[in-house]
This record gives structure tokens, sequence and C-alpha cells, in this order.
């Protein structure tokens, strides 16, 4: 599905009178020194409301990756101002950052990173054992949350005996379980069909996306971006536009 | 999470075993070469803790070890009993004897000579037969194990060649009561048989009295190996010691000093402490390898996931508890089946042969700390790993 005929749309703008969930104000990060050095950031502004679910968009290298690990404060900016809900990690010592983590933050991987010695169940359930609670509790309410994602059935299963698409839907229920308020995911439909792509993202967009809950997805795959509310592209460390779905004709969902 | 740490540690069988294998190794061997070095070590003064009745050994200055016989005039028991303080001095020898076996070849035994008319100095425990049994003429006490092996008699019905000698494979049977024994062209007839601590050397132990030992003994001039002296009740021991000493100019140690003294002499005059210290040090160091190893491969696959919880929230401090608890257990276990195959070798082997093995609670400790080093060092390079684990590497395809 190309984009390269799309016009850019103004930079659209989040909808109006929702709150931030996200704001990012020139931020940079480079990784390396001297002639090693590489600029992934070169001043990110990016604004993402509650209740949005943002794509970030771009050829590999450009540095969405690196925008979504700032943004979910699992790696340091070099200068400008980043906040997640009002809340900025770099004013945070590395053990409340780690625990802001666990309590505000759901996280989505493209390789699934399940625990491939735990059942469906007691994968869901690790993010609630990070906060404490008990393994009999949390595995009853990782039955639970993957009842809501389909898998009800599947709760003993091992990752090894579930397709791509029941593995993405144990890692979104785990993404889940502990209510964070934003959920960051990485490629979430590239190791998956185009048919299981559509059902996990329909899947995100109805139980992630709630009001008080933001989504940001980094991803390669045209076919979802009809999922977005925004579409941010990206290209060489810089946010060049952001745009509504239908400014690229993208796949509708 | 400890629940999940350890289905991440027993999750992969093959990894699990690996690292388990290591640790149960090392274990097994460092466990099993200190208690054969504890058991050998023991046989040097096994004579010393089998003789308790005396408080105090005298003997001739120049001693060095138990088996280090420098033999003394018998007027030197009269001047050890003029010592005020003792209660009683007893003369005893000890020496090696050649017995001449049935089919013709000779056996180096043990001979120990006590005390004709106290019989102070004899074995602890009799197995068959009476100490007392000793004061029938050519009578001699034989060890059960010596009497069932080296000193075990041609089985009925042996052919015998020209010269009466019996063929050396013939079977052999264990010696009775009423068996002869030629030590040194002299008859001796075998009246019991005793248990005692097996000999550095594991010759055959053969107890009779002093005047009969001295018989058996080849022609010297002095043939006292040793007085056995109990001090008088309330008496300082070890200013007796110093008091014999400096009136007869004779050595004089408590049992205790003078089982120090031997197994001393054998920790410095001989390899044995090295060999078993490179075989402790070798099962070690393999041991720390195999499990460093494996469990730092165990960690490095692990580590996508090690960096998830760490994104999800997870601190270096629980990855830290995670891994450690891991390493634990796995050392726990290790240790456990370790130290009970080395034992259940210890009892099955030592029990049916020569083997000197025996294990001490100081052994379990030292195992103990020796394998918590091995799961210190096994997991150090895994902590340090995931301690500078950058969470970001979950987002790394």
């Amino acid at each position: 599905m190309s984009t390269a005929a799309a016009q850019p749309a103004p930079s659209a703008l989040p909808p109006a009178g929702a709150p931030i969930a996200i704001r990012c104000r020139g931020v940079t990060k480079h990784y390396g020194s001297g002639d090693a050095r590489v600029v992934a950031l070169r001043g990110i502004d990016l604004d993402v409301a509650c209740g949005e679910l943002m794509m970030l968009v771009g050829p590999s290298g450009c540095g969405k990756t690196t925008l979504i690990s700032v943004i979910a404060g699992i790696l340091d900016r070099d200068a400008g101002e980043c906040t997640v809900f009002g809340d900025d990690f770099a004013a945070m010592s590395g053990r409340a950052r780690t625990r802001y983590r666990g309590r505000n933050i759901g996280f989505v991987f493209q390789a699934f990173n399940l625990i491939p010695t735990l059942t469906a169940a007691e994968n869901v359930a690790v993010p609630l054992m990070i906060l404490g609670e008990g393994r009999a509790a949390a595995v009853a309410k990782g039955r639970d949350m993957l009842a809501r994602v389909g898998l009800g059935d599947r709760a003993r299963s091992l990752p090894s005996q579930l397709s791509g698409g029941q593995q993405q839907r144990v890692a979104i229920a785990r993404a889940l379980i502990h209510g964070p308020r934003l959920i960051v995911c990485d490629e979430p439909t590239s190791a998956l069909d185009h048919e299981t792509g559509h059902v996990i993202m329909r899947m995100l967009k109805n139980v992630a996306l709630q009001q008080d809950r933001a989504l940001v997805i980094v991803t390669h795959d045209a076919r979802i971006f009809g999922f977005a509310d925004r579409i941010a592209r990206m290209d060489d460390g810089r946010v060049e536009r952001i745009e509504r779905p239908s400014a690229t004709g993208a796949e509708s969902a | 999470m400890t629940f999940v740490a350890l289905r991440m540690l027993t999750g992969d069988r093959a990894k699990f075993l690996g690292i388990l294998f290591g640790i149960t190794f090392a274990s097994l061997l460092i466990t099993q070469q200190v208690s054969i070095f504890i058991g050998l070590m023991t046989r040097t003064f096994g004579f010393v803790t089998d003789t308790a009745q005396p408080d105090i050994w005298v003997m001739d200055p120049k001693v060095q070890f138990i088996d280090d016989i420098k033999p003394m005039q018998d007027t030197q028991l009269l001047r050890v009993r003029g010592v005020a303080g003792v209660q009683w001095a007893m003369p005893l020898y000890k020496g090696l004897i050649q017995a001449r076996m049935e089919n013709g070849t000779f056996q180096n035994c043990n001979v120990i000579g006590i005390d004709d008319a106290t019989l102070i100095g004899g074995p602890a425990t009799m197995v068959q037969g009476r100490l007392e049994d000793l004061r029938a003429s050519d009578s001699v006490i034989v060890d059960i194990v010596g009497a069932r092996t080296r000193l075990a008699k041609p089985a009925p019905g042996a052919p015998r060649d020209e010269e009466g000698n019996i063929p050396a494979d013939w079977p052999r049977i264990p010696l009775e009561v009423g068996d002869t024994l030629e030590l040194n062209d002299r008859r001796a007839v075998v009246v019991g048989f005793c248990e005692v601590s097996r000999t550095f050397q594991s010759q055959p132990v053969i107890y009779t009295t002093y005047g009969r030992a001295t018989q058996y003994a080849p022609r010297q001039r002095k043939l006292l190996s040793y007085v056995l002296v109990k001090a008088e009740p309330g008496r300082d021991v070890q200013n007796l010691c110093r008091a014999i000493t400096e009136q007869t100019g004779l050595a004089a140690y408590t049992g205790w000093d003078f089982s120090r003294k031997t197994y001393m002499y054998f920790m410095k005059y001989t390899g044995i402490p090295i060999n078993f210290g490179i075989a402790v040090a070798l099962g070690f160091l393999v041991g720390t390898a195999i499990a460093g190893q494996t469990f730092y491969n165990f960690t490095l696959d692990n580590l996508r996931h090690f960096g998830a919880l760490k994104a999800m929230g997870a601190g270096n401090g629980r990855l830290l508890g995670m891994i450690v608890l891991q390493s634990l257990v796995v050392g726990a276990l290790g240790y456990g089946l370790g130290v009970g195959a080395a034992t259940l070798f210890g009892v099955t082997a030592a029990r049916n042969s020569e083997l000197a093995f025996r294990l001490l609670p100081h052994t379990l400790v030292g195992t103990g700390v020796a394998v918590l080093l091995i799961c210190v060092l096994a997991s150090l390079l895994s902590i340090v790993k995931v301690i500078r684990l950058e969470p970001a590497i979950v987002f790394k395809s």
C-alpha cells in the first residue's frame, strides 16, 4: 500500500480538548561518540492525547524505536522535554522510573517476549507479580484477561503451543492486565499474517484504547495505518509530518 | 517473582541439568576427596586413638610419628615410673614382623606387645575371644580385617609343592581361633580377633604380650617402643608431660598431641596433602567452570526476558534476587546430590574394602561453603550482565 502519492496533510493536531498523555519538545538522542556518533533523534516535537492511537512510521533507522524507548522511560534522552501524563522520567530516580513504568506503561513487543516456560495465564500475570501481587491471585486475573482477548481456553498453554497471533494476544493481555495508562507497541503485527494482524489491531483498538489511555505503535506495516487516529512520519531522527490516516491512503480498518 | 525465577530455571531441562551436573560434580568430588584425605590422615594415628587407657605416651625424643620407632632400653620404664604424679607406666612394643603364610609367602604384620600382667594397651573391641586369652602360651590376637584378608589361610584341600608351599592363587578363607602363624620362625596361636582402626599401610595388626613380642622381634639391644603412662587423678597431664621430659630426657605427649604430631608429620613430609589438594581444587575449578558457563549461557538465553521484565517494571534488585535465587536453588540441589552421592560411595565402598573414608560435619560445611562460592562466582557474571542490561534491548529485533 503505497503512501508516496499521498499529499501531506497539514500537521494534524491532537483532538481538541482531550488531555495530553505524551508531550515531547525538542527531544534529542545520540548513540556512540567520535566517529561512531549516531544522532537518532534531532529535536522531536510530538503530542499524543488520551484516548488516541498514535502510530510512528518511517524507514529503518529513522529513530522510531529510540523515540518509543524514550517515551516509555527505558532510554534516557540527551536534551529536550518529554512528559508522560505530566510526569518527566528525567526528574525521577532509577528506582522511581522503574516503579512508574511498572504501574503506568504496558508493553507489546514485536517478538512477543513471552517467557517460554510459563503458561499463557502466568505470562499475563507477570506485571501483577512485578507489582507484588501473589501468584495465585495474579494468575486468576491473568486467566480473566486472557478471556477478554479470546484466549480463555488456552490459559494453560505454553507459548510454544500457541500460534503467532495467539502469542501476540497473550502479549496484549499482559500489557493490559495492570491497567496501564500508556501502551507502547513495537511492530505488533510484523510477525503476523494480514488477517491476524487486523484481528490484533482491532483488539488493541477495542480493548486497549480507552478515554484515559494512550496507545503508541511503532510500525512499518502500511496495512494497519488505517487503525491509527494520527500517524507521525519520521525520517532521519525527525518527525517530518503528522497525518490522519485518511490522508495517507492507508488501508482502512 | 520467586515463581517466575524458578520456572525460568527449571523450564529448560537440558540447561538446568547442565548447571546441576556441574555443581553436583564439584560437590561430590570435594566431599569424596576430602573425606578420603581425612580417612587416610586418621589412619596415621589410628593406633593412638585405639589405645585409649593411657594419658601420656613416652618415647625417644627423636620419634617423629607413631611408626617412627626409636627403641629405648627397658630401664626407661622404671625411670618413668619414678616420676611423681605417674599412677602407672606400662611398656609397649610396636614393630613390623614378618609372618610366614601357609602358602610360603610372607606378610608384614604390625605386632603390638602389651604389658604381660595388666594387658594395658590392648585392643578396645574384641570380636571373638577374650583379651585375657593372651595369657595362654604363644597366644596372639589378630585384627579381624587382617584375618580375613592378608592373613587368610588357604582353603582346605590345597595342593603342595615339593617344599610344602601352596599355590599363591589357591582360594583362601579367614583365620580361625586355634590357627597358628609363624612369626619370625616362632609359633603363634590365634586365640581371638579384635577390631582396630585401619593403619596407614593397612598391615594386619597382631596383639600379644610384651614379653612374647620381644621374642618374636629380631634380636636387638633395645626393644621398648613406648611407655604408656596414666596420670594420678587430679594431676595436670601437660605438667606431668613436662616433668617426665625434664626428669628422664624422653619425649612425653598426651594422646591428642601425639596424634597431632603424627598427623603433622604426614602433612609436612608426604605428598598426600598436595595430591588431595590438587584433586579438590580441580573439582572446585571444573565445577565452577561447568556451572559458571552453563549458568551464564542460561542467563544470556534469558537476557531478552530479563530485559522485558526490566522494561515492565522489575528493578535491578528484583532481577538480582531472581538470579541469586536460581543460583542458590541449583546450588542447594547440587550440594545435596553431590554430598549424598559421596556419602553413598563412602558407605558402600568403605564397608567392603580398604578405602579410607571419613565424612566429618566439617567437611559438609566446607563443601557447602565451596558450593556457595561456586554459585556466587557462577552467578556473578550473570548478575553483572543483567544489571548492565538496557531495558531498551526489548525493542531490538
